[in-house]
């Protein structure tokens, strides 16, 4: 049992649905300070939702979000984004100003927060963009990138202003094989240099693996496992030994809901 | 009882709509202050934007609309010896009707669409709650700057239209039919009043403000897919053009 202010960040008993599917009912959540904790779950089950439901982006329709001791979900609008400017997010797509140059694209939020020159900005923007691999990058518009190339310059802008909570939706995709292993030892470096917290939500069991001190694995609007990567690597539960190794027969359906296969061939379910 | 209760939901969702979309122009107007202050170039940035889009097209239109008042207006009152009141003709319409609706239709169908679907596509492309999560206020950022972008440049626009419909209709009436360059000139100075140019400005004012406003509330509003952002285009188009012309009675009205 963890002392509570270990905890960053305390999810209880959140209930959130949307129109008629709900997609949580009573999830607890701790993540811990200084440490890289790991969202994972099967397709659709709200993994996303959750992140954006932590920084607010959703409320929840019961249950609370309590962030460094603060219920996010009840703080007014001035007080919400003085909180957010502790946070970067990597978003799923990338999420760049598309008006914006790479290198403007990163020094937005300093140039929005801060009253720094604009020498101190470059000197930060070039070493963020050094740190993914993409200096060279600094002039091109983000039209001009691939898709890997557009969510490593997403995490440059994420940390540029040192924030103490990084979360990264799916970090991984899209990256090639050399990109993906320096990134995810970015993400452990940053977060054990720079003592900041780090919530990753990804599918990439081996990734996360390497990465995460804790992870969470969220299935039917529960938390269905948790512990850390060893401990869900050798758990005996049937749906955790699925997800943890990419198993096709378990309590996790492949096939979404449909009626009997054969019947639908043969046009009898239209009867 | 069916029919009823869908009336019922209907009018629900208007008022429910149509309160939402003046709590937003609320909003706008509540942040316009601090983006002015903060934000000033990013306004003279859209002007140029906004205006450029929507020039071509408005002095194009605005030759051919003036040309075309040149020749009815030619061919109507000559049959009552009134040829050397071409000008005023012309005048009246393009600077108190036609110049302002024209130009704000013209401006829907190009710098609004444009609005409509930038922003729309900057919310299904998770631009928006990007900034939202480095504690930038989009409305402040992005839809403020493109409202008050477009406030300003239609009635530089309305103002083109109608000097280069002037062009237009003394080209036919003056240099092709051959009334007299005096009598054209002349006569709409002397009818043309201080108050028919007050009303052409007013309407061009309120219709830049209605047309800008319709388009940032359908992007900053639409369903974020492809289709949502086409939607929301398309009733840009629609939603700016029914509004126009409802304005444009009420205010025809009060100036009589």
């Amino acid at each position: 049992m963890n002392d509570s202010s270990d905890n960053l960040i305390e999810i209880r008993d959140l209930d959130y649905s949307r129109g008629s599917l709900q997609i949580f009912r009573g999830l607890n959540i701790n993540i811990r300070r200084g440490e890289v904790t790991a969202i994972m779950g099967p397709s659709g089950t709200g993994k996303t939702t959750l992140l954006r439901l932590i920084t607010r982006q959703l409320l929840p329709d019961h249950g609370t979000i309590l962030v460094d001791g603060v219920d996010i979900t009840k703080l007014n609008q001035a007080d919400l984004y003085r909180l957010r400017q502790r946070f970067g997010m990597l978003f799923q797509n990338g999420a760049l100003l598309t008006d914006l140059s790479v290198f403007e694209n990163v020094a937005f939020p300093l140039r929005e927060h801060t009253r720094l020159t604009n020498r101190l900005i470059r000197h930060i923007v070039l070493t963020k963009l050094h740190a993914v691999g993409l200096r060279g990058a600094a002039d091109m518009m983000p039209r001009q990138l691939s898709g890997g190339m557009a969510r490593r310059v997403a995490l440059a802008r994420a940390m540029v202003k040192d924030p103490e909570i990084l979360i990264y939706d799916e970090p991984f995709v899209g990256l090639d094989p050399i990109s993906m292993g320096v990134i995810v030892r970015l993400v452990r470096r940053m977060n054990d240099a720079l003592g900041i917290s780090s919530i990753l939500v990804s599918h990439d069991v081996q990734e996360i693996s390497s990465v995460s001190d804790r992870s969470y694995l969220i299935s039917d609007g529960k938390v269905a496992a948790s512990g850390s990567p060893q401990e869900l690597s050798t758990a005996t539960s049937d749906l955790v030994k699925q997800f943890m190794h990419g198993m096709a027969d378990g309590p996790v359906a492949f096939h979404f809901k449909a009626p009997d296969y054969e019947e639908q061939l043969l046009g009898r379910d239209t009867d | 009882m069916g029919l009823l209760r869908e009336i019922y939901q209907t009018l629900v969702q208007f008022v429910r709509t149509f309160g939402a979309f003046i709590l937003f122009f609320l909003e706008l107007v509540r942040h316009t202050p601090a983006t002015l202050r903060k934000r000033f170039g990013l306004v003279v940035a859209q002007v140029h934007n906004t205006g450029t889009l929507s020039l071509v097209i408005i002095m194009v239109c605005g030759l051919f609309v003036g040309a075309v008042l040149g020749l009815q207006g030619f061919a109507n009152l000559s049959r009552f010896n009134a040829e050397d009141t071409v000008g005023t003709f012309a005048a009246f319409a393009l600077i108190k009707e036609l110049g302002p609706v024209i130009t704000a239709l013209l401006f829907a169908g190009r710098a609004g669409t444009a609005l409509a679907s930038e922003i729309g596509l900057m919310k299904a492309t998770d631009q928006l709650s990007a900034m939202e999560m480095m504690a930038v206020n989009p409305i402040r950022r992005v839809v403020v700057p493109r409202f008050l972008g477009g406030c300003v440049a239609m009635p530089f626009l309305t103002a083109v239209f109608s000097a280069i419909g002037l062009f237009g209709a003394h080209l036919v009436g003056v240099s092709l039919l051959g009334v007299d360059v005096g009598a054209f000139w002349q006569q709409m100075q002397q009818a043309l009043s201080p108050k028919d140019i007050e009303e052409g400005i007013v309407k061009s004012i309120v219709f830049g403000g209605a047309a800008s406003l319709v388009a940032v509330w359908e992007g900053y509003n639409c369903i974020p897919t492809a289709e949502g952002v086409g939607r929301a285009t398309t009733r840009t188009v629609v939603i700016t053009a029914i509004v126009v012309l409802i304005l444009d009675f009420m205010i025809t009205a009060r100036y009589l």
